[in-house]
């Protein structure tokens, strides 16, 4: 990606994460930034590529990209979890009174 | 091969911005985090059949332990204890970020000035967000108790920053530089994360989670850009961005700029200059608060950490129906920033089943404090503390609070006489409409639910 083209991701990237969080009810804002913090776990992706790409004779670089590779994992699946369990209790069905 | 894991890629960022909108309603905030659940999956999936990749082994197997860690941790813990959680996760995000730039310059994979630079930056904003989120969750888990302050707590932060970005330059500019530098750099970068966090409590908390958490996010698209990466780029710069817009309404919410949050941390010294509260703190019995609540005729419920350091929700929320049943209107006020992050309480509330339209945020709810006979206060501190409306030198001067001093009565359930978390007297408490209920808030209102059930027979 040549540096120009990364630039109008960045920004369009960037007008896209204020948009969607802009109409946010106050009571999800903590589920909403354990999703978010769950998204970026995808970073996960990025370490499995260094890590696939490391010396494998060269136990520093292996042991750092395992590092990456636990770290992003704990990161998505934690995430995951944390989220999901929040959100569960959301359920509309448990709640008579209804979701307004 | 490439193009398909390329188009994978480009479906998952789609699928992960529909999740993160979808998580904008209570109603299909489910369905959000599920799809992106899939979507990551997905992802990982895919990630495998990148052409030239090796170490599968290794791979595989720290994808199964911290993932298996994490999750296990992630189903055991209370609910209550969430905040941390999302801190540590988010600081592991931070600290892979991190780790993969650290490997591209060890295995030589930076060539260009621009690509170090992104390297370099998202090495800084991780290791900043990994280090103060280990920091952050040690201080909510109880296992760092004490905020310190170094003298000249600014200067070295300025200090530390400067000679962390002057480390980064030295690697842009090497070119192909020498391990010491890389490890020097990384440590710097990691203690301005502590030293950055440290002096840091109480009510800001929250904001500097929100805060660390974007920074995560940033971290990870500047890697994205490192590698090439369309998913890590969207996804990261997404978060980033939100999670500066969320850190800007919650600092936004406590009327302190984020800047003061970071360099002028709340602390009991800066509260001690305030104004002299007159007045005393008056005791009131289980049975008194019981028959005061049961014969008003609308009762406002206002809980913040104390109550989920208890646990109490599932008794508040009896109590509330036992008094709902005797005619008493009943509802929940909660402050932008109750409890340790933003929408806390709702979730505990909503773990007890409270319906959402018993539920009032603070612009809704405060005009109608006079109207009621009783604003009930379960562990809930600065954010009904008075002095934020009327004293100029209070640190939180100017913060929006709940009005709970304008009730007919207030009830204050406390465990003990001792100020709030940021160490700040609160005035509410000297009021003469004021009275203390004290223990923990699940024995207090089990046994204000013992009265109440007497009275009714």
């Amino acid at each position: 990606m040549d540096g120009i083209t990364a630039l109008y991701v960045f920004m369009l990237a960037a007008f896209t994460g204020y948009e969607v969080i802009s109409r946010v009810p106050v009571i999800l804002h903590t589920p909403l930034m354990s999703g978010s913090n769950f998204i970026h776990g995808v970073v996960l992706v990025g370490a499995m590529v260094v890590l696939g790409h490391a010396d494998p004779e060269d136990p520093v670089q292996l042991a750092i990209g395992f590092v990456a590779v636990f770290l992003g994992a704990a990161n998505a699946a934690g995430g995951y979890v944390v989220t999901e369990r929040m959100l569960a209790m959301f359920k509309s069905d448990r709640k008579p009174g209804g979701a307004k | 091969m490439n193009t398909l894991i390329q188009l994978a890629y480009f479906g998952v960022a789609v699928v992960f911005i529909l999740g993160l909108k979808a998580m904008s309603s209570p109603v299909t905030a489910r369905k959000g985090i599920v799809w992106a659940g899939y979507a990551m999956i997905a992802a990982t999936l895919v990630t495998f059949y990148t052409p030239g990749m090796q170490n599968y082994g290794l791979m595989i197997t720290a994808i199964v332990l911290g993932g298996g860690v994490a999750w296990w941790s992630g189903r055991v813990v209370k609910m209550t204890d969430m905040p941390q959680m999302v801190a540590i996760y988010n600081g592991m995000g931070g600290g892979a970020a991190a780790a993969i730039a650290a490997l591209e310059f060890a295995r030589g994979g930076v060539h260009s000035p621009g690509v170090a630079t992104l390297a370099v930056l998202g090495a800084l904003i991780g290791s900043v967000a990994f280090s103060g989120s280990c920091i952050a969750f040690a201080k909510l888990q109880g296992i760092m108790t004490k905020t310190w302050r170094l003298p000249q707590q600014n200067l070295v932060n300025i200090g530390l920053a400067a000679l962390t970005v002057l480390l980064g330059l030295a690697i842009v500019v090497s070119g192909t530089p020498v391990p010491a530098l890389i490890i020097a750099f990384f440590i710097v970068a990691l203690a301005l994360g502590v030293i950055l966090t440290s002096p840091i409590g109480g009510a800001d908390m929250p904001v500097v989670i929100s805060l660390l958490n974007a920074f995560t996010g940033l971290a990870v698209g500047f890697e994205g850009f490192v590698l090439g990466n369309p998913a890590l780029i969207v996804a990261g710069i997404v978060v980033g961005a939100s999670g500066t817009l969320l850190t800007q309404l919650m600092a936004k919410a406590m009327n302190r700029p984020i800047r003061n949050v970071i360099f002028t941390p709340i602390t009991g010294e800066a509260a001690g200059g305030g104004e002299a509260i007159e007045g005393s703190m008056k005791e009131f019995s289980a049975l008194d608060a019981a028959s005061v609540m049961r014969y008003a005729s609308k009762v406002i419920i206002v809980p913040g950490y104390g109550m989920a350091v208890a646990g109490a929700q599932h008794k508040v929320w009896e109590m509330a129906q036992l008094l709902e049943e005797g005619g008493v209107e009943v509802v929940f006020a909660i402050h932008p920033v109750a409890g340790r992050m933003p929408g806390h309480m709702n979730v505990l509330l909503a773990e007890a089943g409270v319906p959402y339209d018993k539920i009032f945020d603070l612009e809704e709810i405060n005009a109608d404090f006079p109207q009621a006979d009783v604003a009930l206060v379960i562990g809930a501190n600065d954010v009904v503390n008075p002095v934020a409306r009327t004293d100029k030198s209070s640190p939180i001067y100017g913060m929006p609070i709940l009005n709970v001093d304008m009730a007919q009565n207030v009830i204050v359930v406390k465990r003990g006489k001792g100020a709030g978390y940021s160490g700040i007297e609160n005035a509410l408490f000297y009021r003469d409409n004021c009275r203390m209920l004290y223990g923990s808030a699940q024995a207090a209102i089990g046994e204000v639910i013992t009265h109440v059930k007497a009275l009714e027979a």
